[in-house]
């Protein structure tokens, strides 16, 4: 307990005198998620609305198949993306292996799924609702699609930190296709399963916190937007 | 058909009446719910569609509007196709179906959808809430207005597109007597303006004050058409006259 405690203590005061280690790594699994998510957004918003209102043959099996993606084994993901990249693969040209960008493309991968199936459902159910109105008013299909998106887009803003939520948490793709690499794809969760087993508790605490502090953040904003939207659009 | 150019710049057909209905059905899971109805349609202030519950009255409305396509028969305005006449047309639905923006804002897009240029977009907005009598509403999000003032943005966004034909599907169904009253008042001021209405209703008072011709739909088939003063004082079929007396019917 005393030797939690001093962890803890420690922790704390790395946080509060900003330690260069400990922010570096911060912003890189900022960038790296927050680049993941910007990219997923822009696939998975347009993908889950065309899957909600276009009808096409075997959509059934897209919508089945985004859910399913949803929860893609990490590892997994890491392992084909790694594969993928290492040089003797069909990507191994561009060199992307143990960087940040082979990071991003695992997240990635692993989100866009999620915010796709989110959005579906959220443009889906609006879409029942909006579909006569704006086919009496000649909205035309792409018109259509962006008037859903513009009007989803605070239950999409929740679809979006979802995603956010699973990138900046996830450890085991990034493990595998970044290689954990000290000043160059050390990442949050990496460096607190790296410094879990040896031992060392204060940054993996520290890193911990402050991982915890940014879900809650994340769900409080997501809980605050939907109150706030509810009251003020109905 | 000849044509003119209206103030938005689009080419527009100068009628799009007579709606001539020809042999029209619509089945659903097998069950005819419109039954070969064929009936011709000219333009009057206000023709409304009476029928009890089921009887096919919205249904009529949005296979006439090409909401849906008919099963089978053919359905013209003025020759052009469904499509092709929706431009000319705007309808309200029993649930005011509003964005998620402000009142004036849900009134520009559809002007926007439709093409009028921004300048013009602008006053046809403020003329269309001064009708509805929601100016001092304007910037309020349109889903948080009250049922009745909902229903009146809906009109209000109908009525700015200056359709030829107002297509009402039971606009008052949900709303209490004063807000009827409102919305039959906005209603009237808007025939005013030249827009002809098919309404859908199965309140009769309402339909003795507005209407001035009736069609009566008894499950899937038109039974009668004609003036509303007819209608109301000598209806020729019994399931007319049953449902003029309040009594129910049965197949």
């Amino acid at each position: 307990m005393d030797e939690f405690r001093a962890a803890l203590v420690a922790a704390l005061g790395l946080i509060a005198n900003g330690d260069q280690d400990l922010m570096a790594i911060v912003s890189r699994s900022l960038l790296v998620s927050l680049s993941a998510v910007g990219l997923a957004t822009l696939v998975g918003l347009p993908l889950g609305a065309l899957v909600a209102v276009w009808r096409f043959p075997g959509r059934a099996f897209v919508r089945a198949l985004l859910n399913a993606l949803m929860g893609l084994p990490p590892v997994v993901v890491g392992l084909v993306l790694y594969l993928l990249l290492s040089r003797s693969g069909p990507l191994g040209g561009f060199g992307l292996l143990y960087t940040p960008t082979a990071m991003i493309l695992a997240q990635w991968v692993l989100i866009t799924p999620i915010i796709a199936a989110l959005t579906r459902q959220t443009v889906a159910d609006l879409y029942v609702e909006y579909a006569e109105q704006l086919h009496s008013l000649g909205v035309g299909p792409w018109h259509t699609l962006w008037t859903l998106l513009w009007d989803g887009r605070f239950s999409l803003l929740t679809a979006v930190l979802a995603g956010f939520g699973r990138a900046s948490a996830e450890v085991g793709a990034v493990l595998i296709v970044g290689g954990n690499i000290n000043h160059v794809t050390r990442v949050m969760t990496t460096t607190i399963a790296l410094e879990t087993s040896k031992g060392d508790l204060p940054l993996a605490l520290g890193l911990g916190m402050i991982l915890l502090l940014l879900t809650l953040l994340l769900n409080i904003t997501a809980m605050a937007i939907q109150d706030v939207t509810k009251r003020l659009y109905g | 058909m000849s044509s003119e150019h209206r103030a938005d710049g689009v080419r527009a057909a100068d009628t799009i009446w007579p709606l001539v209905l020809h042999e029209v059905c619509f089945t659903a899971g097998g069950k005819p719910l419109i039954d070969h109805v064929s009936w011709t349609c000219e333009a009057s202030p206000c023709t409304m569609v009476l029928g009890a519950n089921g009887a096919g009255k919205s249904l009529l409305l949005r296979l006439c509007h090409g909401l849906i396509p008919a099963s089978g028969g053919s359905i013209r305005w003025n020759g052009l196709s469904v499509e092709a006449a929706r431009r000319y047309q705007a309808m309200v639905f029993q649930r005011p179906v509003l964005l998620r923006r402000s009142a004036r804002a849900n009134i520009s897009y559809a002007l926007r959808v439709r093409g009028v240029p921004r300048r013009q977009r602008r006053l046809a907005v403020t003329t269309a809430l001064e009708q509805a009598g929601l100016v001092d509403l304007a910037t309020s999000p349109a889903r948080v207005l009250s049922g009745g003032e909902q229903q009146r943005l809906a009109l209000a966004r109908a009525w700015a597109l200056q359709p030829q034909v107002l297509l009402l599907d039971e606009p008052t169904a949900s709303l209490d007597p004063a807000a009827t009253q409102a919305v039959e008042r906005l209603l009237e001021s808007i025939q005013q303006t030249g827009a002809r209405m098919i309404m859908t209703t199965h309140d009769l008072g309402q339909a003795r004050r507005l209407a001035d011709h009736v069609l009566f739909l008894h499950q899937g088939r038109l039974l009668e058409y004609g003036s509303a003063a007819e209608f109301f004082s000598a209806p020729r079929s019994k399931e007319a006259a049953a449902f003029l007396e309040g009594r129910l019917l049965w197949s």
